[in-house]
């Protein structure tokens, strides 16, 4: 008896506990009551302790999927077809750096690159939350970018029309050996005299001293600078005078946000293969906001029809069973919050099924009660029983559904894995209301 | 008492009465295939213009001169347009739109998914995959957990039995989902397979709790038929498997009325398959139990 007393209160106060957790970050409490006016804003939990030089600081806010939060889904493919089989590996995890690296300097926040190969396939997936402009993100990642500068090739002697001419000299330009392994960095400046955005250069030593002697060659004549064989600034400036620090500038007609990306570009380093997108999922926002509060609302009628129908076939029975199912309800989504689970709509669909099964094994043991008490045992003897004999009925069966959400969760990506996770957790967590938090509450209340 | 198990030719002829179509329009029209299969783009935009006529006009118009293929374009709610695309890439997107807010005024993108197709068969495999897998290993699971059923019974045909009812299940639901992507352009995406697995895995839930009540009964009642014992257990076990039945559907309508948009169809797949796995556990995985036991017993005396 005494161990029940201490299970009971281990159970309050999980329950008060996953209640606080549960509070959202903030909401606005409202409300008058007679004499009883309150109008302020409570604040939800945050944690962050510090005891000593012993820290923990965990954010609770829950974790929403890309198709709650709104933002991009991509999966990209490198072209290994001109890297050696010994070198694959290492252009692989090299491309995966340099997407986080630019990714990261772009200023876009938490992202999710994963590498992921599937056969022959080398893939990387990456998730990006709520971006504003999701085509300039994309191909600042996919870009290859590798910069090198070309002088004046051989320029044919015949006569031809001017753009001809001009087209030909930029195609016939020779490569000078000056590439993006030389840089040693790249900057966003603003020309002095123009105010437009500009990108400087600074190259390495040796880069300097090639820089030093190509201006030298080629001073009067054009330089062509060219990313991923494509001329950056057209027409191509003409070489004033040898250029000894190692300095230069690309300008051309650029926004600034154009020119941070060059930067950015050039700074990680070119991609060592060529990156092509497999698939591309672009979420709006907006349809995610309803959808997390439609969920809400689904999801707090469904517990409430099925806490009604629970009263009304059980009796006393069934209310204890509906206190053990918002324990339940409770317990589960402060884990959500604090694993924490990514939130997908199909897992909260999930989460609000395992609210429907949950009661499942609670119907098993009541049942199981009634039969005993009709074939003549007293309450308490029934209660004992009724648990012990559902007890191998119920493990049994949710066993079986935790095994089709592993084989979901191997399956799926994304929204399906958020499915099968919060349906596994859900079930899991429902074993342990079900018949611990019953057990313990009917034990105590039958004395 | 009620006999379940004496009328089971009804039951079994009324799974074949859902069954038999679904079947026939899975042969004739087979299922319209989402672009997690299929592979291609998937736009849903808002636009300015009030009128649905001219606004999906003008959408045709400046697809086709971009030469973008159109697959099909529904209207997902006010001034919202959902187009089923080839697939194209996000500069054609781009292009598109901008020549778009020219005729139709201003285009917000609500969504724009584009798969390719080795992503789209790749998907499609592992669903079968996961299909066999999970039939599989629930076979195995029963066999093993009823592995102390008294003689002569074996715990391998009570497995077999419930994937029996798993693949009725399962029969019913694609059938379904063929005739509503025939007559309501419903699409088959990997949250279909989500609850296409969801509802197997609740479907044995079910089953085990009617076979658990056989396998007790047959200990209790030693000499009785098999049929009777079965019979029996089914009774006893119809309240419970009603209730919990109800339960979920509860939830799941609650989410079906007032949940979101986009899952919308998963739901109803959920709804359908787990009226459908209740159905099959009572009504299927036993009396086929006692079928199989009775020809066993014939083919043995014979």
């Amino acid at each position: 008896m005494k161990n029940n007393r201490l299970l009971l209160w281990g159970i309050v106060i999980l329950a008060i506990l996953a209640a606080i957790i549960d509070l959202p970050k903030s909401f606005r409490l409202n409300f008058t009551l007679g004499p009883l006016h309150i109008d302020r804003i409570v604040y939800g939990p945050q944690i962050d302790w510090k005891i000593g030089s012993f820290e923990v600081k965990k954010d609770i806010t829950p974790r929403y999927g890309l198709d709650l939060s709104g933002g991009t889904h991509l999966i990209l493919e490198a072209d290994m077809k001109d890297i050696a089989t010994q070198d694959k590996n290492n252009a692989y995890d090299a491309a995966k750096n340099i997407i986080e690296r630019r990714i990261n300097l772009y200023g876009l926040t938490e992202p999710v690159i994963q590498q992921s190969k599937i056969g022959d396939s080398y893939r990387i997936i990456v998730e990006l939350a709520g971006v504003q402009n999701i085509n300039q993100a994309i191909d600042l990642i996919g870009k290859t970018a590798q910069l090198d500068f070309r002088e004046e090739g051989t320029v044919s002697a015949q006569p031809m029309a001017a753009t001809e001419s001009a087209l030909l000299s930029i195609l016939s330009m020779k490569k000078t050996g000056l590439t993006g392994k030389n840089l040693q960095r790249a900057q966003v400046r603003f020309n002095p005299s123009t105010g437009k955005p500009e990108v400087g250069l600074e190259f390495d030593g040796e880069g300097a001293k090639l820089f030093e002697r190509v201006t030298s060659k080629n001073v009067g004549k054009p330089l062509g600078i060219f990313l991923d064989d494509q001329i950056l600034s057209y027409p191509p400036p003409i070489v004033q005078s040898t250029i000894s620090g190692g300095l230069a500038v690309i300008s051309g007609n650029y926004s600034t946000d154009y020119a941070k990306r060059l930067s950015i570009a050039l700074n990680s380093g070119a991609l060592p293969v060529p990156l092509r997108v497999l698939e591309q999922r672009n979420i709006g926002a907006t349809l995610g906001i309803q959808s997390i509060q439609k969920s809400i609302i689904a999801g707090s009628i469904g517990l409430t029809i099925v806490a009604i129908f629970m009263v009304v076939n059980y009796g006393f029975l069934g209310l204890i069973a509906d206190i053990a199912l918002l324990i339940y309800s409770l317990v589960t989504y402060a884990l959500f919050k604090l694993i924490p689970v990514t939130l997908t709509l199909a897992g909260i669909a999930g989460f609000i099924l395992s609210i429907g099964m949950a009661v499942d094994a609670n119907i098993l043991i009541f049942e199981r009660m009634k039969e005993e008490m009709r074939w003549g045992k007293d309450r308490l003897t029934a209660l004992s029983f009724g648990f012990d004999r559902a007890f191998p009925s119920i493990r049994d069966s949710n066993v079986s559904s935790l095994i089709t959400c592993s084989i979901l969760y191997w399956f799926g990506t994304g929204s399906v894995r958020g499915f099968a996770i919060t349906l596994a957790i859900g079930i899991m967590i429902s074993l342990f209301s079900a018949i611990t938090v019953t057990r313990t509450l009917l034990r105590f209340i039958y004395r | 008492m009620t006999d379940i198990i004496g009328k089971k030719w009804i039951f079994f002829l009324l799974s074949g009465l859902i069954i038999i179509p679904g079947i026939i329009s899975f042969v004739l029209w087979g299922v319209r295939l989402g672009i997690d299969f299929s592979g291609g783009t998937l736009l849903e935009i808002r636009v300015q213009s009030q009128s649905t006529k001219d606004a999906i006009s003008e959408i045709k118009k400046t697809a086709e001169s971009q030469k973008i293929e159109i697959g099909s374009i529904q209207t997902t709610g006010n001034q919202t347009y959902l187009l089923r695309l080839k697939q194209i890439d996000r500069n054609q997107n781009k292009k598109m739109q901008d020549e778009l807010t020219k005729t139709v005024g201003s285009v917000t993108e609500l969504r724009f998914e584009t798969v390719g197709p080795t992503v789209g068969k790749e998907t499609g495999i592992n669903a079968g995959k996961a299909v066999i897998i999970a039939s599989l290993a629930i076979v195995v699971f029963i066999s093993l957990a009823f592995r102390q059923i008294p003689k002569p019974y074996s715990s391998v045909k009570f497995g077999i039995c419930a994937v029996a009812a798993l693949i009725h299940d399962i029969l019913v639901i694609v059938g379904l989902f063929s005739l509503f992507g025939h007559y309501f352009k419903v699409e088959i995406d990997s949250l279909f397979i989500t609850a296409l697995l969801t509802i197997m895995g609740f479907s044995v839930h079910d089953t085990i709790v009617v076979f658990d009540r056989i396998r007790e009964n047959l200990s209790k009642m030693p000499g009785v038929n098999f049929s009777q014992v079965v019979n029996e257990s089914i009774i006893q076990t119809l309240a419970r498997s009603l209730s919990t039945s109800l339960t979920v559907l509860f939830t799941l309508f609650a989410l079906f009325i007032f949940g979101g948009e986009t899952i919308r169809w998963f739901i109803i797949a959920l709804l359908i398959g787990i009226t459908s796995g209740t159905y099959s556990s009572i009504f299927n995985a036993a009396p086929l139990l006692v079928l199989w036991e009775e020809w066993g017993k014939k083919n043995t005396n014979a």
